[in-house]
């Protein structure tokens, strides 16, 4: 083991910046951190160990006990529900002879659940060792426990349980007219600096991972800052559940995303990039590398671009399971081989941002869209859209639709067009932007995708009127509980709670006051929290709530008070032990009065 | 003319570089604040210090304060909601005040009193935590942890050691110390390490010392913590102490 | 007489420190006896709450009888309120929670030191245990709360003076303990 991790940390140049990339790689071969490791690790990068405990106890992908030398998990996105992956997730158990959450005797395997994968349109999706598997259903379930229990190597495992497709079904402005390499950075040094920041400028391209920060001032605000040395940041961590635009992008768009990259380093200043790639999307990460060194070989990365004197190069890190690494500060310091914490702000990123240097972190759409209005101008842009929201929106589209897949509109579309196109039936209601987003009903399909209406990272999710609106709800209220970084009280605590009174609602244990408790609730977590995250983690709630109220009114019972846990189950330890079961050695939930 | 921003209407002064905390607190207007101390870097993760910043919440010990600020700080909601975050601090660990050595002196509790908390509102999440008291002089109980990191920024900040941590995420967070083992022993911990002595609950105490002042004769059974915490940061400026005393003058430090 | 206040009082699992410390209202108990008449306490021998205006409970729910008892009493009482530790979070029998019961009930009548006769009780009679103790607010709806452990007399006092003459309950700052 000395000899392997000394090897690690000697390809890494003992940089502790490295820590998550170090553990990925001590995961995978050994499929957990021995305690051996911390220690060398700690020696090595001269880190105090509990700064190495602490990161593995922070990302879902690494283990201080061990998991299966096949580690299975299964997308536990409401996407995946809706297709069916826990009926699935319960036949693999059995197929396995593995329970969810738990390592084979023979440590062969291990099955849990996770995060949203990315592969809404090609669900119920899982990974195995952190390769994406898609499509599953039992037939597959069976090749792979067959595969497991003939312990073949995953090269040997058959290419089709790993097959993941594009999907792109509409294409708009961007993705009709892919560049050519090369062809933004010669424009940008042909045409200027300056100018080029105009342009993007005169573009109105805003960020495109939801929050709508307008691109040319955050570029231009980091330029400004005394700190010569500057980074540049793609944010490829789409976590947001329902979202795989980025995973799209990345695939058949990358060399754009680079190129868009290369030419915000030109503007900013900078010599150093990074794509911060959610580990999810690890079946990527051979190809971009690849991409990135053609790019070196035909000058467009590296010493002295185009030999016009620009010295930039991109790195690629890979996270391990955080869906709150999305967010931009807390990326920093998971690039920085840390939690993913967010920061306090301010000081914000473009001033201070990774290792403390002014940073300008974007979305994979954003640096595309730059790139190409690098190449075709503000106007180019600028003509499509809306007054406030310029340009296209690339959305990733899944639930109950014939045509689940990549699409891109122009900013303005209604969201009854898009229904149309994607061959979505009998719709209830949709949830844009993910779980942080909003949940609209069918009487609102007349309104637009904007970042004046519905603002949208790029998940759109259909639910038709066959789906209970309150599984989606908790589904998203379990998830926002798991991902919770922990840091603030009312978001971490919040989260918790907010899972709690939701179950406690939707399995029929509530009762008058019972909703009103849950809107409170929802308030102090949106209000109190610490960054978006806990901000937006009551949105499933609070807008379904305001849409629906009987639904949620409908569960309770006509009664002042009900516990929020079964009390006959409560005594059943107590029953047991002492051989029990008259009828005083039971409870009602509820009681009427006796004594009447 | 100084530079000034209002709190709940009134005028208060203050220098570039300051934050939001450290303007009210040098003109004598209490936040209620519990991962906070004036000596440390500014945590902002206990969310009691909340302000409404030009119809902003924000946090005040992390947040610069800036010409033009319009601050609210003791209204009816504010107050209300810090009662709520103080509750959910209380139900997501095991607080169980009459059995604990740090009671009357603990922040916590003092936070709680001040904001006229009289019970739990939420249900009780009881989780099942380990106290460490392996070592000789010095403790920990994690059931009263809640998280503030104010040792972990002692230890490495003042102490020059790395003793403690956070680790966990979400729910799961908690304390972890830097040993092999796991435990306090095996750390390079001294009970006269700052980071002994800054913690504002009773997860970290000095064995054999809890019960030499006796309940009710205790700082915050005589004193409201805004009285308490005001006079201490008036108190500045701390070099005038001794080392172990320069910090955490809102703790009381017993067996000396 | 009919128009006196009825208050009721109980201890579930607690240790009758609150009712003690009620007690050391001391002579103020007379002028209280001239408004107030008790229904179910320990100070009478009525076994059953009948309609009260105000029901104290001290002690959290650890049993079935505990569920009971409290479900009578929130019934019968216009007011119900949580006196001291032990209602309001558990208190110290609550600190049991992160034992499984299975364990508690092992030592206590079968493995620990000292057992004769090891048998786990079985009697019809005897109320079972819950996993775990729970605050009083978890099972009926409270109206009030007195934190304390126990409450001080002046605590008692100061709410039951404040609900006699129709004002809203409040303490003041040196009224609040949690010890």
């Amino acid at each position: 083991m000395k000899q392997f991790i000394q090897g690690i940390i000697d390809n890494n140049q003992y940089q502790a910046t490295h820590l998550l990339q170090i553990l990925r790689q001590i995961q995978s071969h050994y499929h957990y951190i021995p305690e051996d490791a911390i220690g060398q690790l700690a020696s090595l990068l001269s880190i105090p160990r509990t700064q190495i405990i602490g990161v593995v106890e922070f990302y879902s992908f690494f283990h201080l006990s061990p998991r299966g030398q096949y580690e299975l998990l299964i997308s536990d996105s409401i996407t995946d529900h809706m297709l069916g992956s826990k009926d699935l997730l319960a036949y693999l158990a059995g197929k396995l002879g593995v329970a969810v959450g738990e390592v084979s005797a023979d440590g062969l395997v291990s099955l849990d659940k996770t995060s949203c994968t990315g592969m809404c349109d090609q669900g119920p999706a899982g990974l195995v060792n952190g390769h994406a598997l898609t499509h599953l259903d039992r037939a597959a379930c069976d090749k792979i426990a067959e595969l497991v229990k003939q312990q073949k190597p995953l090269e040997q495992w058959p290419g089709e349980l790993f097959q993941v497709d594009d999907n792109i079904l509409k294409s708009g402005l961007l993705l009709n007219q892919p560049l050519e390499q090369g062809a933004a950075l010669r424009t940008v040094f042909r045409r200027g600096i300056k100018e080029t920041l105009a342009e993007i400028n005169q573009s109105g391209l805003r960020g495109r991972g939801g929050a709508g920060f307008k691109t040319a001032s955050k570029w231009q605000f980091c330029a400004e800052e005394a700190e010569t040395q500057r980074y540049v940041v793609c944010n490829a961590d789409e976590g947001e559940p329902g979202t795989f635009k980025d995973r799209v992008l990345l695939n058949t768009y990358a060399d754009q995303v680079f190129e868009g990259m290369t030419v915000c380093a030109a503007i900013i200043g900078a010599k150093q990039g990074f794509v911060y790639l959610r580990g999810e999307y690890l079946h990527l990460y051979d190809k971009l590398q690849n991409m990135l060194a053609q790019r070196r070989q035909n000058g467009l990365l590296g010493n002295d671009i185009l030999g016009e004197g620009l010295d930039f190069d991109i790195e690629i890190c890979l996270g391990a399971g955080a869906y709150i690494c999305g967010e931009e500060s807390a990326l920093i310091e998971s690039l920085e081989g840390k939690a993913g914490i967010p920061r306090n702000r301010p000081p914000y990123p473009v001033t201070q941002g990774y290792l403390g240097k002014p940073t300008v972190v974007n979305n994979v759409e954003t640096f595309m869209a730059a790139a190409a209005i690098a190449v075709n101008g503000g106007d180019w842009f600028a003509r499509i859209g809306t007054e406030k929201s310029n340009g296209s929106k690339i959305l990733s589209i899944s639930g109950d639709c014939a045509r689940p897949g990549i699409y891109e509109y122009p900013f303005g579309t209604t969201i009854q067009t898009i229904l149309n196109d994607c061959g979505a039936e009998n719709v209830q209601g949709v949830q844009v932007g993910g779980p942080s987003g909003t949940f609209i009903s069918n009487q609102e399909f007349g309104r637009k995708l904007a970042f004046e209406d519905l603002a949208t990272g790029g998940s759109f999710i259909i639910f038709n009127t066959s789906r209970n609106i309150l599984d989606m709800v908790h589904n998203f209220a379990h998830f926002f509980a798991h991902e919770s970084c922990g840091f603030c009280t009312p978001c971490r605590v919040g989260t918790s709670l907010l899972q709690k009174q939701l179950d406690k609602i939707v399995e029929g244990h509530g009762s008058a006051g019972d909703v009103v408790a849950l809107e409170e609730l929802c308030q102090l977590v949106k209000n109190y929290s610490h960054c978006g995250l806990g901000q937006t983690a009551a949105n499933p709630i609070l807008t379904t709530l305001e849409r629906y109220p009987d639904l949620y009114q409908n569960k309770l019972k006509e009664i002042s008070y009900e516990p929020g846990f079964d009390l006959d189950a409560a005594l059943e330890t107590a029953r047991r032990m002492a051989n029990r079961d008259d009828a005083g050695a039971h409870l009602a939930q509820i009681e009427v009065n006796e004594h009447e | 003319m100084s530079k000034t921003i209002t709190i709940d209407g009134k005028i208060i002064p203050f220098e570039d570089g300051q934050t939001i905390m450290d303007a009210a607190m040098a003109a004598g207007v209490y936040i209620p604040h519990l991962c906070h101390q004036p000596e440390f870097t500014p945590h902002g993760s206990c969310k009691l210090c909340t302000v409404n910043v030009n119809g902003r919440n924000c946090s005040a010990c992390t947040f610069p304060a800036l010409e033009g600020q319009d601050i609210l700080n003791e209204t009816e909601e504010l107050i209300e909601d810090r009662k709520k975050i103080t509750q959910m601090l209380f139900v997501e660990g095991n607080h169980f005040c009459p059995s604990c050595e740090k009671t009357g002196n603990c922040q916590l509790q003092a936070v709680a009193y001040h904001l006229n908390m009289l019970d739990n509102h939420f249900p009780l999440f009881y989780p099942d935590r380990e106290v460490d008291a392996s070592h000789a002089e010095v403790m920990i109980d994690h059931n009263r942890c809640i998280f503030c990191t104010l040792c972990v920024r002692a230890s490495h900040e003042k102490d020059g050691k790395d003793v403690f941590a956070i680790s966990g995420r979400g729910i799961h967070k908690h304390l972890i110390v830097n040993a092999k083992s796991g435990l306090l022993k095996d750390t390079d911990i001294d009970a006269s390490d700052q980071a002994v002595h800054i913690c504002p609950t009773g997860a970290l105490l000095v064995k054999r010392t809890g019960y030499q002042v006796p309940i009710g004769e205790r700082i915050y059974d005589h004193k409201q913590i805004d009285q308490v915490a005001l006079a201490a940061s008036g108190s500045r400026p701390v070099a005038a102490l001794p080392p172990s005393m320069a910090v955490g003058t809102e703790n009381i430090k017993h067996g000396e | 007489m009919a128009n006196k206040i009825r208050v009721a009082t109980t201890s579930l699992a607690g240790c009758f420190g609150c009712h003690m410390s009620f007690l050391d209202i001391d002579e103020r108990m007379l002028q209280l006896a001239e408004v107030v008449e008790f229904d179910r306490s320990p100070i009478t021998d009525i076994e059953h709450c009948t309609n009260c205006d105000i029901g104290l409970i001290e002690g959290g729910v650890c049993n079935s009888e505990n569920v009971h008892v409290l479900r009578e009493f929130r019934n019968n009482c216009k007011i119900l309120v949580a006196v001291g530790a032990c209602a309001i979070n558990g208190g110290l029998p609550a600190m049991r929670n992160h034992i499984p019961l299975e364990e508690c009930l092992n030592e206590a009548y079968l493995d620990g030191i000292g057992v004769e006769n090891p048998k786990i009780p079985s009697d019809i009679e005897l109320p079972l245990l819950l996993n775990q103790v729970h605050p009083i607010h978890e099972i009926v709806k409270i109206d009030y709360y007195l934190p304390g452990c126990p409450p001080s007399a002046d605590v008692f006092w100061k709410f039951l003076t404040d609900l006699i003459e129709g004002r809203e309950p409040s303490l003041p700052y040196e009224l609040v303990h949690y010890d």
